[in-house]
């Protein structure tokens, strides 16, 4: 598979919401807004591309019994960088995602990488892999999150688009998630069939 | 009282599937009959009570003396995991009855959101022990709630005529929207 391949999978072929719905909650979570969908999407981005890294250098001394484990360490290690970064820089995000940071622990996505990828292959693929995969998934995210917000508020990006009052209030809230994540992988399943 | 209102609010105020997201991916991954859905709400109950005990007692009496609160995501996640662990031998030991229901599910427990999730959140509001396992448990309860009335409705789902672009998971994301929106019904009573 040469590099390219590798960094574009993540986008369409192997995209981590749309396809392998993997890391669903914080994808329905915090995707009430367009920017929280990116803010996560970005943060699951340095978690992954840096676990991806740190796993790809230190699998040969790793035993195999104990790999889970050290992987989960190596994830919480950065998920805690993140945390503190992100609760000094840009607390207003901060807030809004809140418990969803910590839980970038157990967003079966990042594991899953560590322990389908980075273990079997070199550095350079390993953070290539991790940064597609993480682009996808933000990618993802910031789709499902403009259009909650635009069909929901009637904003994008916080910029008003038509008066919030004739805006939808259930894509903004949970039922909303579900339902547009929803006919969002039936539109991509048809893309798909036809392609 | 108090009681009371927490496990009101916790399994249909602010269920911890349908309002919270968390456990999702046990929500779709294990939702397809009935009889997983009750395995699975029985060992996230066991595991999510046995968790946010020691979980709590790791964070009053470990975490905060020695001022190391930011240890709390790591420590949390590795004691849950190695919890995990320890109740699958225990549990193959003493019942292996139970361990036959429960086992296929223990392994996926570790990486459900919702044990961690719930663990962090006891933390956050700042509730005592008993208070603690009474939100613990009743945040099972509702899971369990959400897993298995949508586990029956899939099992209905299969017989009904859908199209093809909607088979499989946008249809269950559906069903799921529509199930949330018929507990926001509860919003309020508490």
């Amino acid at each position: 598979m040469n590099q390219w391949s590798n960094f574009s999978k993540g986008f369409f072929k192997e995209n981590a919401v749309f396809t392998l719905l993997l890391g669903m909650c914080p994808t329905l979570g915090v995707t009430s807004s367009a920017i929280d969908g990116l803010g996560m999407g970005l943060a699951t981005t340095f978690v992954l591309v840096m676990s991806n890294l740190v796993v790809a250098v230190i699998k040969d001394f790793i035993p195999d019994k104990v790999r889970i484990p050290s992987f989960i360490v190596v994830i919480a290690t950065f998920v805690t960088i993140v945390e503190m970064t992100m609760q000094a820089y840009v607390p207003a995000l901060f807030d809004s995602l809140g418990l969803f940071i910590p839980l970038i622990v157990v967003n079966c996505l990042v594991l899953g990488r560590a322990e389908a990828f980075a273990s079997k292959n070199k550095l350079g693929a390993s953070v290539i892999d991790g940064l597609g995969m993480g682009l996808g998934f933000a990618m993802a995210l910031t789709i499902l999150g403009s259009v909650r917000e635009l069909l929901g508020s009637g904003k994008l990006f916080g910029t008003i688009i038509y008066p919030e009052n004739y805006g939808m209030l259930v894509f903004v809230l949970a039922p909303g998630a579900f339902i547009a994540l929803g006919y969002l992988i039936a539109f991509i399943n048809q893309v798909k069939k036809e392609a | 009282m108090e009681y009371v209102l927490i496990v009101i609010s916790a399994i249909f105020v602010n269920n911890i599937v349908l309002s919270q997201f968390l456990g999702i991916c046990p929500f779709l991954g294990v939702s397809k009959k009935i009889s997983t859905g009750i395995g699975m709400t029985g060992a996230v109950t066991f595991v999510m009570v046995i968790a946010t005990i020691v979980t709590f007692f790791l964070q009053k009496a470990v975490l905060e003396p020695f001022g190391v609160g930011y240890l709390q995501t790591i420590s949390f996640i590795l004691v849950i995991a190695s919890l995990v662990q320890l109740v699958e031998i225990i549990l193959k030991k003493v019942s292996p009855p139970l361990y036959q229901a429960l086992g296929v599910f223990l392994p996926l427990i570790t990486t459900n959101c919702a044990i961690l999730g719930v663990a962090i959140m006891t933390i956050q509001k700042d509730f005592n022990i008993v208070e603690s396992v009474v939100f613990a448990a009743a945040n099972a309860i509702g899971f369990g709630l959400a897993l298995i009335t949508f586990a029956g409705i899939r099992e209905q789902l299969d017989l009904m005529d859908i199209p093809k672009g909607m088979k499989g998971t946008p249809i269950a994301l559906v069903v799921a929207g529509l199930l949330a929106l018929a507990f926001m019904g509860f919003a309020g009573i508490v």
